[in-house]
């Protein structure tokens, strides 16, 4: 006979990897994400919405750059607040920001290592998850060249490199498809699809189409609360011939848009 | 579990529809974790199964063979993760001009004679301007990538002071080495104020603390010492052991400080 921890006891799975309730995050002194409630599990989730509508708040909010201001925040069943150890989760996250500075001297294989260990991988299993990792963006022929060397688009992949380096749990990323060309565009709607299959992943992003060949889910927001959810394909049966956009889906956003602006203002 | 018989472990080396599957489960878990039933095992094969796994063999031997060697613990690759991994390049233009610094201090003291060693008064802030930009959001180009990671905030902070510090105290000692000045003078100062900065960090900040420290050490200490032409009672050769006393009591109170503290995780 021996005692039980609360460790021992305490719930291996939770429902929801991100689980945001009444959630407000400021940017600067302007509250960005006012409101918001979310439950997102595994697969792949597209946010939506105009510029400006926190967005970017939300994932930097979601990644643990920001602390929340208001509202309950839960990422892989761990409370986030300013004062909880952030660790675990943190190992378990991967995140690109929209706009990443980076050593320009490093060499690809160098700053995707370099993360991995600031992520806490054990040393024995960095080399192999970095190649693993670089591969997979399709940088394995760059993978010694210095940062300040790539063009815009291979820089973007090194970012998505050295997020899915620790297989996150939870992946985040914004506007990853920015400077990608179609064919890798293809590709990385590919990776989407294939991460999906047991991690959370966050996309945010303003390309429709991209949402609708990649996601399993549409999370639209604006003005920092949550609009509409559900399928791509309810998403493109929202819309009709009178709506602006050039496929069924961005008529679909358009529609959704524009009944939630004239909810707004009545 | 008990060992499975010779029986048994050719009916499930032979693939014999006799044997239940819980029973083959039972006897391959079991054979995961025993060497000695594996070692049966290999007695009681197939010559099937004996072909296959000399196939595989083949194969793979063929696939190292034709693969690239791979990279070793190299002296060079040491040198790369130490350099990229400890001093990256956001450090490097500090230690440079605090380096540069302690060179200058160290010729104007040789060639102007009569005056207070300038390398003794500017010794104990020498890792400071290392130590305020070890993890500033503006100081450092990739803070957004590393703010998310585990190792983010003070774990940061502490592992590019050690940094600071690997080549700060070397170079001091260098530099008196050179002008025969007390060791114990020039770096007992210099780990002292180290770990004030930080321990003021903790409720200030580390940049406004090290900021704040520069410049009360420079017009409290410095500017009268030059003003005076003689060295201050505070660096003379009897305060040596105050100095002792009180860099051993700042870092055990910043060690115990500095954990949990929100003020040093999160810089503005």
């Amino acid at each position: 006979m021996r005692a039980v921890s609360t460790a021992e006891t305490a719930t291996t799975t939770h429902p929801w990897p991100i689980h945001a309730e009444g959630l407000q995050v400021r940017a600067g002194r302007h509250l960005a994400v006012d409101g918001l409630d979310l439950a997102l599990s595994t697969g792949v989730h597209g946010l939506l919405g105009p510029n400006g509508a926190g967005k970017t708040t939300l994932i930097r909010a979601l990644a643990t750059v920001l602390a929340p201001a208001g509202g309950r925040l839960t990422l892989l069943g761990q409370v986030v607040d300013g004062r909880c150890e952030l660790r675990p989760v943190r190992r378990a996250l991967g995140y690109l920001p929209q706009h990443f500075g980076y050593y320009p001297r490093f060499t690809v294989r160098e700053f995707v290592g370099y993360m991995a260990w600031l992520k806490e991988m054990p040393k024995a299993d960095i080399p192999g998850a970095v190649q693993r990792a670089v591969d997979r963006v399709g940088l394995a022929d760059r993978a010694d060249a210095r940062l300040k060397t790539l063009s815009g688009g291979m820089l973007r992949r090194a970012g998505i490199a050295q997020a899915i380096v620790n297989d996150p749990r939870l992946l985040l990323l914004d506007e990853p498809t920015v400077g990608l060309d179609p064919e890798q565009r293809l590709d990385f709607r590919e990776m989407l699809r294939d991460l999906g299959t047991d991690s959370c992943v966050l996309v945010s992003t303003h390309l429709v189409e991209d949402v609708v060949a990649a996601c399993t889910d549409v999370v639209l927001v604006n003005a920092g609360r949550l609009v509409w959810r559900g399928t791509p394909e309810v998403l493109a049966a929202q819309g009709d011939g009178g709506h602006a956009g050039d496929s069924p889906a961005e008529r679909g956003y358009a529609a959704l848009l524009r009944q939630h602006r004239a909810e707004a203002n009545r | 579990m008990t060992h499975p018989s010779l029986t048994q472990i050719v009916g499930y080396a032979t693939g014999d529809p006799g044997l239940d599957e819980p029973a083959v489960w039972a006897i391959e878990v079991h054979l995961e974790g025993c060497a000695d039933c594996r070692a049966r095992l290999a007695g009681s094969t197939t010559v099937q199964s004996r072909a296959v796994v000399a196939r595989v063999a083949l194969e793979l031997d063929r696939e190292i063979a034709a693969a690239p060697a791979p990279v070793g613990r190299r002296w060079s690759w040491s040198w790369s993760v130490l350099h990229h991994r400890w001093f990256v390049g956001t450090l490097l233009p500090w230690l440079v001009m605090t380096v540069t610094v302690l060179g200058c201090a160290a010729l104007l003291g040789a060639l102007w004679v009569g005056m207070p060693s300038l390398v003794l008064l500017v010794a104990p802030l020498a890792p400071l301007p290392g130590v305020a930009v070890a993890w500033q959001r503006r100081a450092d180009p990739a803070w957004e990538l590393i703010a998310t990671t585990p190792a983010a905030g003070l774990t940061m902070l502490l592992r590019r002071t050690a940094a600071v510090l690997a080549v700060v105290v070397p170079a001091l000692a260098l530099v008196g080495a050179g002008t025969g000045l007390s060791l114990a003078l020039m770096l007992l100062p210099c780990l002292a104020f180290t770990a004030a900065t930080l321990l003021l960090g903790t409720l200030v900040g580390v940049r406004r603390a090290a900021i704040g420290v520069i410049a009360s050490w420079t017009l409290v200490v410095i500017a009268p010492s030059i003003a005076a032409t003689r060295m201050p009672v505070l660096l003379s050769a009897e305060a040596e052991r105050s100095w002792a006393v009180a860099t051993v009591v700042l870092t055990a109170v910043a060690f115990l400080r500095v954990t949990g503290s929100r003020r040093l995780s999160h810089p503005d």
